[in-house]
């Protein structure tokens, strides 16, 4: 498969970028959109040039490390996969491929398709978590019965990367979804309660400060996100926060 | 950090703010609609709604401050989510993922502002000026005249159907999207979605047909 690449360089965050074109050939509908990179990379520093830079870990769709946003969506066409899972099989030969890094305010870029990320960090720190004794007297979280339902919506908020592909997607560069999916994931479960005020006040406020939009309802980030994370959280997220609010 | 600083806050509050305008102009389109039948019960409703002190006094400043604040929420809101993607993408596939009205209620929103001069120019400022300005004596006939009236007009009959097709557009994500941001959503969120969006197909439908009715009648 030969391919045109046309990719977003920027030598670090002080400096201005512009989109680069780059032939490549040789590449095989089996593998994977990073691998293709990787393939493009050898070939640079072959040449003596400075490799497209890009993040990568896991390369299993379980990390979140990976983003891009591949002719105009985060993580490509295809859906519920993160682009280390994006075969090159999506693409037909003689195409031209857009790769940019998510764009956001809260989303600087570090270097060429590399954004920091930090800012979903800050806003679990703001309250993503429960207050749990672990000096050995913990106590099993299985002790404690919870409905079948509240379990399972649980643990598929829980299952967020926080990759970013919802404020990559959506137009107003909004972290709803990801924050709804963090504040739902204890909000539904006892052991959530304690703390059930405080979290989901101080992750939005935390969520605003970092300069994120405001969610208008487009749903472009559950349709994007690689793990289906429902809007339907966004939703319990607001009922948390106004529930938060007339408490006072 | 006050109550409407907040996303969800400013999020909730135009929700707020768009149902009460919703429920407005259902009240509006069934009082417009009594004038394709009867003459005499548009014009005793209308007469009703512009003497009655608690619809003077209280539901006009009411709605004229609901009306505003929606679109000042609106603007702030779109200058805010601007700035949260100072660059944008070179190619960003919007209809991937999302409906075009969804991604554009700022200019649906803003065709319907133009709209509401225009119609405050044809019925609202003469009506004050009628009533307040020039101290006319009531006449509870006038009213189906006016209207008829300013409908003769094709240019403007055109522009109150184009404006109608920008309400459409503007109801069909923005009612059904209320219910999300106020966190409505259970099993007869789907059914209610479903009414919402029939609403604002409908309601906007019947302003144009009550619009080309006068157009064609008169």
């Amino acid at each position: 498969m030969k391919l045109t690449l046309k990719i977003w360089r920027q030598e670090n965050a002080k400096t201005k970028g512009a989109m680069k074109t780059y032939q490549i050939d040789g590449i095989d509908g089996d593998m994977s959109f990073l691998e293709m990179l990787d393939v493009l990379n050898e070939d640079l520093i072959n040449k003596g040039e400075i490799p497209v830079e890009f993040d990568h870990d896991c390369r299993e769709g379980i990390c979140g490390s990976c983003s891009l946003q591949i002719n105009g969506e985060p993580h490509g066409p295809d859906r519920l996969v993160t682009t280390c899972q994006l075969h090159m099989r999506k693409f037909n030969d003689g195409d031209t491929i857009v790769i940019e890094p998510f764009r956001a305010t809260a989303f600087p870029v570090v270097t060429d398709l590399i954004v920091d990320r930090s800012s979903f960090d800050r806003i679990q720190q703001a309250g993503g978590y429960i207050s749990v004794n672990t000096s050995g007297n913990t106590v099993d979280a299985n002790a404690i019965p919870i409905k079948k339902e509240n379990a399972d919506d649980a643990f598929y908020a829980a299952t967020c990367i926080g990759c970013g592909a919802c404020v990559a997607a959506c137009k107003n560069a909004s972290a709803m979804l990801f924050t709804s999916a963090k504040v739902s994931q204890f909000a539904l479960l006892p052991q959530g309660e304690i703390e059930a005020t405080e979290r989901v006040e101080n992750m939005v406020r935390q969520m605003d400060l970092e300069g994120f939009g405001n969610c208008t309802n487009t749903g472009a980030c559950e349709i994007e996100c690689p793990k289906g994370i429902s809007l339907e959280n966004i939703a319990r997220m607001n009922r948390e926060y106004l529930s938060a609010v007339s408490k006072g | 950090m006050g109550i409407i600083s907040s996303s969800i806050a400013r999020k909730v509050a135009m929700a707020l703010s768009g149902l009460f305008l919703v429920l407005f102009l259902g009240q509006h389109f069934t009082i417009n609609l009594t004038s394709t039948f009867s003459p005499e019960t548009f014009n005793e409703i209308s007469h009703f709604m512009g003497t009655n002190f608690l619809v003077q006094a209280i539901l006009q400043p009411v709605l004229i401050f609901g009306v505003i604040f929606h679109f000042v929420m609106g603007f702030i809101l779109e200058i805010r989510n601007r700035s949260a993607r100072k660059i944008n993408y070179v190619r960003y596939d919007g209809n991937a993922n999302s409906t075009w009205v969804s991604r554009n209620m700022i200019y649906s929103g803003v065709a319907i502002l133009a709209f509401l001069g225009l119609h405050f120019y044809d019925f609202w400022f003469p009506e004050i000026v009628h009533k307040y300005i020039e101290s006319n004596p009531a006449d509870a006939t006038r009213y189906y005249g006016e209207l008829v009236e300013k409908f003769e007009s094709p240019v403007r009959t055109g522009l109150y159907v184009l404006a109608f097709v920008f309400l459409a557009l503007h109801l069909f994500h923005g009612f059904a999207s209320s219910f999300q941001s106020v966190g409505f959503n259970n099993k007869y969120a789907t059914a209610l979605k479903k009414f919402a969006k029939f609403y604002a197909i409908a309601i906007p439908a019947g302003f144009v047909f009550i619009a080309l009715f006068h157009h064609f009648n008169h």
